[in-house]
């Protein structure tokens, strides 16, 4: 089996919700869909105040290079273009449209039969992803349509998909595998044929034997896809981690897949591509896992995007329960604390985690006693102790020289640090003021 | 309903702990305190208890009364520090009180001068030992005789360690193999029993709280320079097993020279570390004028540690 | 014997003599030529490197005066007009003295005003907080209540309240380094003109969102209304963005905006009390009694 050499975790996995079905999340009665929902610029809307939409039809359009598009998830009115909190309470625009029906645009192709025949080129499947408005799902959501169009004097080599849901709670990519393996595919084939590279490689981390199971099964009737088991470590999934593993490069500081000829993207992004590609459905639903150790069901939804937190754990759970601790967006180790709740859900959301108080509590922060274990836990090779001392003393081009933007902020030296120091969080502030001294420099 | 808390990712801990680790050590130590008090008797119960209680004693009145922070005795460090000392003094009736001066100095100048457990350059216990060892030289090198199995009281005047025979030029009447691998010999009261350190060791290795590089680069540089000059003249050197399994080089390589706060913490910086111990041991030994250098070869090592970690840097991904 | 003190002697002579001569040509040739006046205007400087002036630290500042040889367009702010006067002696030029300046905290979210919506549980660093979440109360421009600025005060000028959780500035202590304006990732310190007898009258919000969006996360926020500005004889208050900004060198004191304002956001501080005339306005009802309540520091100075 494959994984990294270097560093590396293993929290507890808590795949509590992988048995629980995808069930439909019913409408709300109106969403907010955020302007930047995706990595970059902030789309353009072109709708405005009370027209009628139907649900996937184009409202924000991607100005920028960095963009991509954003479609109604609804069909209904649009009520605003205002200000909205998002989760962590930060001031976006969105527009806001109040759910009338459920009336598809025509051009979606909404039947359940599954299409595998695609006439289309290259450069007309990125071009289709642009249209669509699929963004990378794995949590950057960076545009689709930019990661495939592989730059002059580069070549792709290695697809490489990621399914590899090493992240603690987190199951929307374990269900869409088992439910979906044969659209899966397709989309990985598309992508394929997008870059035009011989062979793609699922990863799998072994705690998912079903999966791996069924997709092993269903790639043999595809041509070059190849399904690799993974050791159970975290960060199997981080992208650098997974290009190692997989393939034994290493993308080196600074450098980006491609300089190393490979190509990552997340499995639910391949699913959003089939359905973009084959079926004309633009990005307007995700897989959410609504999931928690206390909880007393756990879930797996399709939702519309826009819907709020709020919504989503009304109709899950009726109400959070009395000692919640913390909500989170994502998995326990990179996800998001949600301080505000009525925030609505964006193309990367994938959980809703719910952690009650005594899960959610930091311990008190005690000496460094240097026992190292952040050295050994850090897949990057850093030093989080010496980052820790620097930051705090503000020497900031040291710790630029220590190399602190190699951080991929997995969080594996706060999760092994015995004296509980917030070595990720004085990392990240590190980062943000090594990055403003450069802004400064130039 | 409670308000959501807010944090910076990860949400989790491995609920790791520095007390955890310490009780671990502590766990780990038993061994060496029950073979001490099955070759020394009654002596090496007390002078443990004594070390153990001022440690603590100490640390609890410093922090409350002169940095006047929340008092961290029940994290195990001092009980940690407290063993360690009295497992490198001679389980005599001496030092049931003299050790209480050496944990004075262990805690006081070792450790909290500093700023307390994690910011110490220098291992408390050893500052303690030599602090002892310098200031009443004869107590401290007076070994109780170890004639019989399991005694409840030992002769406080008595043999010399196996060591002590070897500096005098002696090879008579040094004790075998077995005995000193099981701990029959003269000693400090916890580094005579090799078995016991082992077991302590393997324990601390199973549960994470060392690496295998310092002890194995320490006893191994120790193994191979004492064997090196064994080859070269056997009269007048001693063989390198007998060089491991007497004195405080398993002790000191598998206890003190692992103590985190104070080695490095790179492991190609632990190697050079352990190496480094390894042969200051085997000098000292050989040329300087104690029978023993473990402690100050520790120490010494110590004092480099900072720049070890200059130096000595982890493997960076793709570099 | 003596042929043995001899030799010593001769040979300790000797490397001394050898050791003299290398060390004289090492000087020599690693010389830095300085103007003494540097080291003077340094000593005369606080010296509390607090980076006020702009400079890296007080010596770099004095380089800077003996460079520029008068103090056109430097100033320091820490040692005000004392050091000036000092600073001009030594250069033998007028000395350049700037109105007196004092940090003022341009926040009410106070616990009570801004009540927790949640519990903020990661690094104690205002920075970090604001890269991650928007405030306890829901406050996107409000203090975070973290302390960046009084770590970052060199001169022990400002402390966080426990009770309101916002910073207070000592009047007496604040030297108007600016440090603490640099330290906030909100923008919430200005220096201000410490005015007369510490007089000053200033907006306590940076909330530029909507009134109702404002109210909503705090009871006692600017809500850009602009009655302040239509009430203000001197046009020196602006409502722009939502929010009111009064400016320190046209404001006379004259404390009408602060009797006017329905959310208590203006703040008067080192007054005597008014003459109670009229009742409390609308339902902001304590903060504006309680607003002075914090700075009430320098009572002496009155």
């Amino acid at each position: 089996m494959k994984t990294f050499k270097m560093g590396g975790v293993h929290p507890e996995e808590n795949k509590i919700s992988s048995n629980a079905a995808i069930e439909q999340m019913p409408l709300p009665k109106q969403v907010a869909v955020l302007m930047n929902q995706h990595l970059g610029a902030p789309a353009t809307p072109i709708v405005a105040k009370g027209d009628k939409v139907k649900v996937g039809q184009l409202i924000a359009e991607a100005q920028a290079f960095m963009c991509a598009n954003i479609h109604s998830p609804v069909s209904g009115t649009v009520n605003k273009i205002d200000v909205c909190k998002d989760i962590v309470g930060l001031p976006k625009t969105a527009i806001y449209i109040d759910v009338e029906g459920d009336e598809w645009m025509e051009t979606i192709d909404r039947t359940p039969d599954i299409k595998r025949e695609c006439s289309l080129e290259p450069k007309e499947i990125v071009a289709k992803l642009k249209e669509m408005g699929i963004v990378g799902l794995g949590g950057a959501t960076f545009p689709a349509h930019i990661k495939y169009s592989v730059p002059e004097g580069k070549k792709a080599e290695y697809l490489i998909i990621n399914a590899a849901e090493c992240e603690p709670y987190l199951t929307s990519d374990h269900r869409v595998m088992m439910e979906h393996p044969e659209e899966i595919c397709i989309g990985v084939s598309l992508l394929r044929k997008a870059l035009g590279v011989p062979t793609a490689y699922i990863g799998i981390e072994s705690n998912k034997p079903e999966p791996i199971r069924v997709m092993t099964e269903t790639a043999k009737k595809f041509e070059g896809i190849v399904v690799e088991p993974l050791v159970v470590k975290y960060p199997q999934g981080a992208e650098k981690q997974l290009i190692n593993s997989i393939t034994g490069r290493k993308v080196p500081s600074g450098k980006l897949p491609i300089d190393v000829g490979c190509v990552v993207s997340n499995i639910g992004t391949t699913f959003a591509v089939y359905e973009a590609i084959q079926k004309n459905k633009p990005l307007i639903e995700n897989i959410l896992t609504v999931t928690g150790k206390k909880l007393p069901s756990q879930h797996n939804y399709q939702c519309r995007i826009g819907i709020t937190y709020n919504d989503i754990i009304r109709h899950a759970l009726g109400e959070l329960p009395e000692n919640t601790g913390k909500v989170i967006s994502g998995g326990t180790m990179m996800g998001k604390a949600i301080s505000n709740l009525d925030a609505p859900t964006t193309k990367g959301a994938s959980s809703v985690l719910v952690m009650d108080e005594s899960e959610s509590r930091r311990r008190p922060e005690s000496n460094c006693i240097r026992c190292g274990k952040c050295i050994n836990a850090c897949p990057m090779g850093l030093e989080p102790y010496l980052f820790s001392a620097l930051v705090k003393n503000n020497r900031i081009e040291e710790a630029q020289a220590h190399n602190i933007l190699d951080c991929i902020e997995c969080g594996c030296c706060f999760f092994s640090c015995p004296a509980n120091k917030p070595l990720t969080d004085e990392i990240r502030l590190g980062k943000n003021k090594v990055r403003a001294m450069m802004a400064a420099k130039k | 309903m409670n308000l959501l808390k807010i944090s910076g990712s990860p949400h989790v801990h491995s609920d790791e702990s520095t007390k955890k680790i310490m009780w671990r050590v502590n766990l780990a130590l038993i061994p060496m305190l029950l073979t001490g008090i099955a070759f020394f008797g009654l002596n090496a119960l007390l002078i443990s208890i004594v070390s153990v209680a001022c440690c603590c004693l100490f640390q609890w009145l410093i922090e409350k009364f002169i940095m006047k922070v929340p008092t961290t005795v029940s994290d195990g460090s001092a009980i940690v520090t407290g063993l360690l000392l009295a497992f490198n003094v001679p389980a005599t009736a001496d030092m049931i009180w003299l050790v209480a001066i050496g944990a004075l100095v262990a805690i006081g100048v070792g450790k909290m001068t500093f700023g307390g457990l994690g910011k110490n350059p220098f291992n408390p216990a050893l500052v303690g030992r030599v602090f002892l060892l310098i200031s009443f030289p004869v107590q401290m090198t007076t070994w109780p005789s170890v004639g019989k199995w399991f005694p409840m009281t030992t002769d406080t005047v008595s043999g010399p360690t196996p060591l002590g025979i070897l500096k005098e030029g002696g090879n008579i009447d040094l004790p075998t193999l077995t005995e000193m691998f099981l701990g029959h010999m003269g000693g400090s009261l916890g580094e005579v029993s090799a078995i016991a350190i082992l077991i302590g060791a393997i324990y601390l290795l199973w549960r994470k709280v060392i690496s295998w590089h310092i002890p194995v680069a320490f006893i191994g540089t120790a193994f191979i320079f004492s064997g090196i000059l064994w080859l070269a003249d056997p009269s007048a050197y001693t063989d390198p097993i007998t060089t491991i399994l007497t004195g405080g080089i398993m002790l000191g390589a598998c206890f003190m020279a692992t103590d985190m706060v104070t080695s490095p913490m790179a492991k190609s910086g632990q190697l050079i570390f352990g190496v480094g111990c390894g042969l200051l041991t085997i000098i000292i030994r050989n040329w300087g004028a104690y029978p023993e250098g473990v402690s100050f070869a520790i120490l010494l090592m110590n004092a480099v540690t900072p720049l070890i970690n200059r130096w000595c840097k982890p493997t960076r991904f793709a570099c | 014997m003596t042929n043995m003190i001899l030799t010593a002697v001769l040979v300790l002579g000797l490397i001394g003599i050898i050791f003299a001569i290398v060390l004289y040509f090492v000087a020599q040739k690693f010389k830095v030529l300085e103007d003494p006046l540097i080291d003077e205007i340094a000593e005369v400087l606080p010296g509390a490197n607090c980076g006020g002036c702009g400079k890296a630290g007080c010596r770099a500042m004095a380089e800077a005066f003996v460079k520029q040889g008068n103090m056109e367009g430097l100033s320091c702010p820490a040692g005000g007009e004392e050091v000036a006067k000092k600073v001009a002696a030594l250069l033998g030029c007028t000395p350049e003295v700037s109105d007196p300046m004092v940090a003022v905290v341009r926040c009410n979210g106070s616990c009570a005003n801004a009540v927790s919506k949640n519990n903020y549980d990661g690094l104690a660093d205002c920075s970090f907080a604001n890269s991650v979440y928007a405030g306890e109360s829901g406050c996107v421009f409000g203090c975070l209540g973290l302390g960046n600025c009084a770590k970052a005060c060199q001169f022990g000028a400002l402390s966080m309240d426990p009770e309101t959780g916002l910073p207070v500035v000592d009047d007496d202590k604040c030297t108007a380094c600016g440090a603490c304006v640099k330290a906030c990732p909100r923008g919430i310190i200005e220096l201000r003109k410490k005015g007369v007898k510490n007089r000053r009258v200033y907006v306590a919000c940076r909330n530029k969102e909507k009134g109702a969006a404002a109210r909503k996360s705090c009871s006692a926020a600017c809500i850009g209304c602009g009655k302040c500005e239509k009430t203000c004889p001197f046009g020196a208050i602006k409502v722009e963005n939502n929010v009111a900004y009064i400016d320190f060198n046209l404001c006379r004191l004259c404390r009408k905006c602060v009797a006017e304002c329905p959310t208590g956001a203006i703040h008067a501080v080192n007054f005597p009390p008014l003459p109670p005339k009229k009742e409390a306005p609308a339902d902001g009802a304590p903060a504006p009694v309680k607003a002075p309540a914090p700075q009430t520091a320098p009572a002496q100075a009155v």
